[in-house]
């Protein structure tokens, strides 16, 4: 059964020549996937061995995959969400020709491949290769277009932030070599007895610093909203279905090592990243202009909730939110994809408005995505960000009003795009807005199917209270297992804050509303502009890091490397050749220099023999 | 059977030898050309073959050989075990792809030309077979006086200049080991014909009649001598600018062949002679190498010229090796092994690369190019390849060697491994900033006139590129073939 997946995925590789076999192995995975989800329901994991990958001395590590709950639910989102981006690209990428294309369906491939590895792999080696796979194919597919130098910068930035994340995941790798002697996921799990808290403290902080660079948390996130750069089915295959809550699947499926006593400290850190990371994207996101930027900070900000379920423990409801995430984000991504289609390119919110006549379809499944995101019921969001707010709540009372109020921010931020580019009157240009259409089916039709998963997708996590089974945490018990509340908080307690949460939501969304109604550019001033500007971290980084590097090599090669080193070395050979010269007059050149010392040589040898 | 198995490391010296003297005879530029790539295709079967009778036990095993030079106890003792079945595959493997790559490219008197690259070969054969400390050094400078020959007669502008540097530096370090091998020798017991002797395996055991004082310094006149070949941080100076002015089929050899020289030397004659003092440098010597490696990295951020840029993210790679080598533990050896095959291959894809460059625009600095993907998509997507199996991507061949590496330098010392873990992002950045700034972009004037790759540089990158994938996907065969001479290495430390 692995096998056949690992065949398609392996099939995936080969060059496409067209959109249709892109798509068509992309779809065979996803029904083998559902297959295999319905295979593990009953709490069944199979593990399939395929050769040793390096088997030596007393390391051993083989090319191992692995299915089980967890890794189905990855694979459906992944495949899923994956097969309607792909065919919303065989419409979005038409006007690329036909090399080009056929490329862009291999990288697409080659990322929907890499990210299988990833949830497949049965240690974490193999999670490993598909973990820089997917780091790879970002850096491919964001630099796309590659003629163009920004685009490639932001391709690069996103590679190396992610090698840096790469670097913690690796050390914690040999962390766990160096006491286990293995990275099989059940050994591992099994053994970590014999891990001391130091080691265990050691491990999943430097798994966590992996995940910081995969799944963009502070302080590695400033390479997605840069990786905007690519096509926007790849902002929606990196940014919804794929390669960002690799972070989340890894400490997911290590949650064993997670959540062990000694890694409270390691918990109470993932918690405060998560929720720092959500607050500053989020107060982003509401001054940016270009819709894609928003989504990305967006995503950001929903990372960082994430997170912050895992640090408190809540395995379940992060992934619920993965998953939840994965359906409105690819739609909102894709919509704004069949918005920026229509604009003929044009990305800034501030010169639409008032496209709901032209792009009905659009507007309508755009706005469903708003109210997932924003977490309104009965939409998806609303569910699995409830989860979320819950376990903050119960867990830590600061954490939860700070995450309440990062979760306002999303609705705010979510609805001024909203109103900015269907409501009030049209700001582009003429020609723009005889251009405005429908985009073509291809298109429309995943964003209707992605627009109803953003519906009822939530239904699977429907909690006790709401007469709901939370089907998805008995889904998931034989990885996660279900921890048992401390303090159980009360019913009442409970639908109060439920209500309390959704009032809000509508206040803010209701608060963008009122202010973008009759929208003016204008200046930002203040801590506006400081929002706009990021809170300039790029620049931050830039100053810190990059140029103090920078100028170190240039010091190293111009005056360590030229005077020092060479300077000394040619000091000897301009003796040596002095030296040289003198003999000369016994030989000729450099060679004979040599064939002299040659001789000498093999004359002390003789000479030694001859005493001796 | 076995007989035929003992008579490999011959036919590898003879095969390359013979061509090159017969280029030499024959004066002839046209088939010169031709000679060479059929003898080292030759030579490649020879090597192949000798794959499948692999006796990859203990060295102890071969017979005597010829005896050279009786009176003294020098005997033309040569054989293969595991790193030396490597690394003569690595040999005869190079050969053909440069022949190969640099078909197009004429020298002049290419008779010469040949018969030096072919003389060195059979060097690098001696070298990596020698089972005795004479017949070791006399092939050391078999392989490199040749280059000497190479590169400052067919080099770049200021070829004289660096070949002087290069030979001062490695005429410095073949000194030393001569003084080194003559004292070892001295110690050494008497034989039926002699009173002491250059065979390894009485090398193996002198330790035993040394005292520390004396491993120590002996140990430092041959590690400066493979420190220099190799090279590592403070010695490597003459290696971009041999690179940079060597014709680049030369550099090729430099860097994808004779750069495992100083390597497999330190392994074969270094760290089992001298145990004592392993233990007592190998702190500070991993952790120069590291000092090294990362220095070497954050340089090559800086380089302009393609060619210096590869001199130095090669520096830093073999810095990794000689951490890895002196942590000395099996895991980090065995990935030194796997480390000496993959860098040869990916550095010699890479100068493939800029040789194709260098020889239709005639520039080399990255600054004046750019948009070569537009024009040569065929060649880009090789040079991506290699570029990132140079960086260490997963499921590429130098994975796995770093990931050793990285895993025993990690058992050895969690610091010096979390340092060198920076060389990782540091190869990305340069790495990438090399692709994106000569490869992607717009086209420009240098650009403009560039071709896509002709079938014979197709034929040498594809080898080079399915190489990367094999042994990043399946690297057992290596380890399987490796595994008794780490052992021996490294005795039992894990």
């Amino acid at each position: 059964m692995g096998f056949l997946i690992n065949g398609l995925g392996r099939k995936t590789l080969s060059k496409t020549l067209s959109g249709i076999i892109g798509s068509g192995v992309v779809l065979g995975s996803f029904l083998i996937s559902l297959y295999v989800f319905f295979s593990v329901k009953g709490g069944n994991t199979h593990v399939a061995h395929y050769f040793d990958f390096i088997n030596t001395a007393n390391l051993k590590i083989g090319f191992d995959f692995q299915v089980d709950q967890l890794s189905a639910i990855f694979l459906l989102i992944i495949t899923g969400v994956g097969f309607l981006i792909h065919v919303y690209s065989t419409s979005y990428m038409h006007e690329e020709d036909n090399k080009d294309f056929a490329k862009y369906f291999a990288y697409l491939n080659l990322f929907v491949f890499s990210m299988l590895l990833l949830v497949l792999g049965a240690n974490y080696v193999i999670m490993f290769i598909g973990w820089e796979g997917v780091g790879l194919c970002s850096y491919l597919l964001i630099g796309y277009w590659f003629k163009n130098t920004n685009y490639t910068n932001a391709a690069k930035k996103a590679f190396i932030m992610n090698r840096i994340g790469d670097l913690g995941f690796l050390l914690a790798v040999f962390w766990l070599f160096s006491k286990l002697h293995t990275s099989d996921f059940h050994t591992v799990f099994a053994g970590i007895a014999q891990l001391s808290k130091t080691d265990i403290i050691g491990i999943t902080i430097l798994l966590f610093v992996g995940a910081t660079g995969k799944s963009a948390q502070i302080p590695l996130y400033t390479w997605l909203p840069d990786a905007m750069a690519g096509p926007t089915p790849v902002s929606a295959l990196i940014h919804a279905a794929t390669m960002v809550t690799a972070g989340i699947y890894m400490i997911a499926r290590s949650n064993v090592l997670y959540s062990s006593e000694a890694a409270e400290i390691t918990r109470l850190i993932i918690s405060i990243i998560g929720l720092a990371t959500a607050l500053l994207a989020a107060s982003i996101a509401i001054k940016q202009n270009d819709i894609k930027k928003v989504l990305a900070y967006s995503t950001v900000s929903q990372l960082g909730f994430m997170f912050l379920a895992l640090g408190c423990g809540n395995y379940t409801a992060a992934v619920f939110h993965v998953m939840t995430h994965a359906f409105f984000k690819a739609l909102l991504f894709l919509g704004s994809g069949s918005v920026i289609h229509a604009m003929g390119g044009e990305q800034d919110i501030t010169k639409m408005g008032g496209l709901n006549k032209y792009m009905r379809i659009t507007q309508l499944t755009f706005l469903i995505g708003c109210l997932a995101i924003a977490g309104c019921p009965p939409f998806s969001g609303f569910f699995s960000k409830d989860a979320i707010l819950m376990s903050a709540f119960e867990h830590n009372k600061v954490f939860y009003v700070l995450a309440l109020f990062a979760a306002m921010m999303t609705a705010y931020y979510m609805f001024r795009i909203y109103f900015l580019t269907f409501n009030g009157k049209f700001r582009g240009n003429q020609e723009q807005e005889h251009h405005l259409h429908e985009s073509p089916a291809a298109m429309t039709m995943p964003l209707i199917v992605l627009a109803i998963l953003a519906i009822i997708g939530g239904f699977v996590g429907v909690p006790h209270i709401l007469g709901g089974h939370n089907e998805i945490a008995a889904f998931l018990q034989p990885v996660i297992p279900v921890h048992e509340n401390a303090v159980p908080i009360s019913s009442t307690t409970e639908y109060g804050l439920m209500i309390g949460t959704t009032v809000l939501m509508f206040v803010a969304a209701l608060f963008a509303y009122v202010q973008n109604r009759n929208f003016v550019a204008k200046e930002n001033t203040g801590l506006g502009k400081v929002l706009e500007n990021k809170w300039y971290i790029d620049e931050l980084y830039d100053t810190i890091i990059i140029k103090p590097v920078q100028s170190l090599a240039s010091f190293l090669n111009n005056v360590v490397e030229k005077k020092g080193i060479d300077g000394f070395v040619n000091g000897m050979g301009k003796a040596v050749n002095y030296g040289s010269r003198q003999v000369r007059l016994l030989q000729s050149g450099h060679v004979g220099v040599y064939v002299l010392l040659m001789v000498i040589g093999i004359l002390i040898l003789f000479i030694v023999q001859m005493f001796l | 059977m076995q007989q035929l198995g003992l008579r490999f490391p011959e036919l590898l010296i003879w095969s390359p030898l013979i061509a090159g003297l017969l280029c030499f005879i024959l004066k002839n530029d046209k088939n010169s050309k031709a000679i060479a790539l059929v003898s080292s295709l030759i030579t490649l079967v020879i090597s192949s073959a000798s794959l499948f009778y692999a006796n990859n036990k203990q060295l102890s095993g071969l017979e005597e050989g010829y005896v050279w030079m009786k009176y003294i106890g020098a005997s033309f003792n040569i054989g293969l075990d595991g790193m030396g079945h490597i690394l003569t595959f690595l040999t005869a493997f190079s050969f053909p792809v440069i022949f190969i790559a640099t078909y197009k490219t004429s020298y002049k008197d290419s008779f010469a030309f040949y018969g030096l690259m072919l003389l060195a070969q059979a060097g690098l054969m001696g070298v990596f077979t020698a089972l005795d400390a004479l017949v070791f050094y006399f092939f050391w400078e078999l392989a490199l006086i040749p280059v000497y020959f190479l590169s400052s007669r067919w080099g770049g502008e200021k070829r004289i200049q660096a070949t002087f540097k290069f030979f001062v530096y490695t005429f410095a370090g073949s000194l030393l080991m001569l003084i080194g091998i003559i004292y070892l020798y001295l110690q050494t017991p008497a034989t039926a014909y002699s009173e002491h002797s250059f065979a390894i395996n009485a090398f193996y055991s002198i330790h035993f009649n040394l005292t520390f004082v004396q491993q120590y310094w002996l140990f430092w006149l041959f590690f400066i001598a493979f420190a220099i070949k190799m090279p590592v941080f403070p010695f490597h100076t003459w290696q971009p600018d041999a690179y940079e002015q060597s014709p680049t089929a030369v550099t090729m050899v430099l860097s994808g062949i004779m750069v495992k020289m100083g390597v497999y030397a330190i392994l074969r004659w270094l760290v089992p002679v001298f145990p004592a003092a392993m233990d007592k440098y190998n702190m500070l010597i991993a952790a120069l190498a590291i000092f090294g490696m990362i220095y070497a990295s954050i340089i090559a951020i800086k380089q302009d010229d393609l060619k210096r840029l590869v001199a130095y993210s090669s520096i830093a790679h073999i810095g990794l090796m000689c951490a890895a080598i002196f942590a000395s533990g099996q895991i980090a050896v065995q990935g030194v092994m796997i480390q000496m095959f993959s860098h040869g291959i990916n550095i010699i894809g890479l100068w493939i690369v800029i040789e194709l460059i260098e020889r239709q625009t005639g520039v080399r600095k990255i600054s004046q190019l750019g948009g070569i993907a537009h024009k040569a998509p065929v060649l880009t997507i090789m040079l991506v390849i290699i570029a990132l199996a140079n960086i260490a991507l997963p499921l590429t061949n130098a994975f796995v060697g770093e990931f050793m590496m990285f895993n025993g330098l990690f058992k050895f010392n969690i610091w010096l491994a979390a340092v060198a873990g920076i060389s990782i992002i540091l190869a990305a950045v340069y790495t990438l900033n090399m692709v994106q700034k000569v490869f992607y972009g717009e086209t420009n004037a240098v650009t403009e006139s560039i071709k896509e790759i002709a079938w014979n540089e197709k034929l040498a990158l594809g080898v080079l590129v399915i190489a990367i994938f094999f042994v990043g996907v399946y690297p057992q065969p290596l380890f399987n073939l490796t595994k008794d001479v780490v052992l021996m290495i490294t005795g039992n430390k894990n």
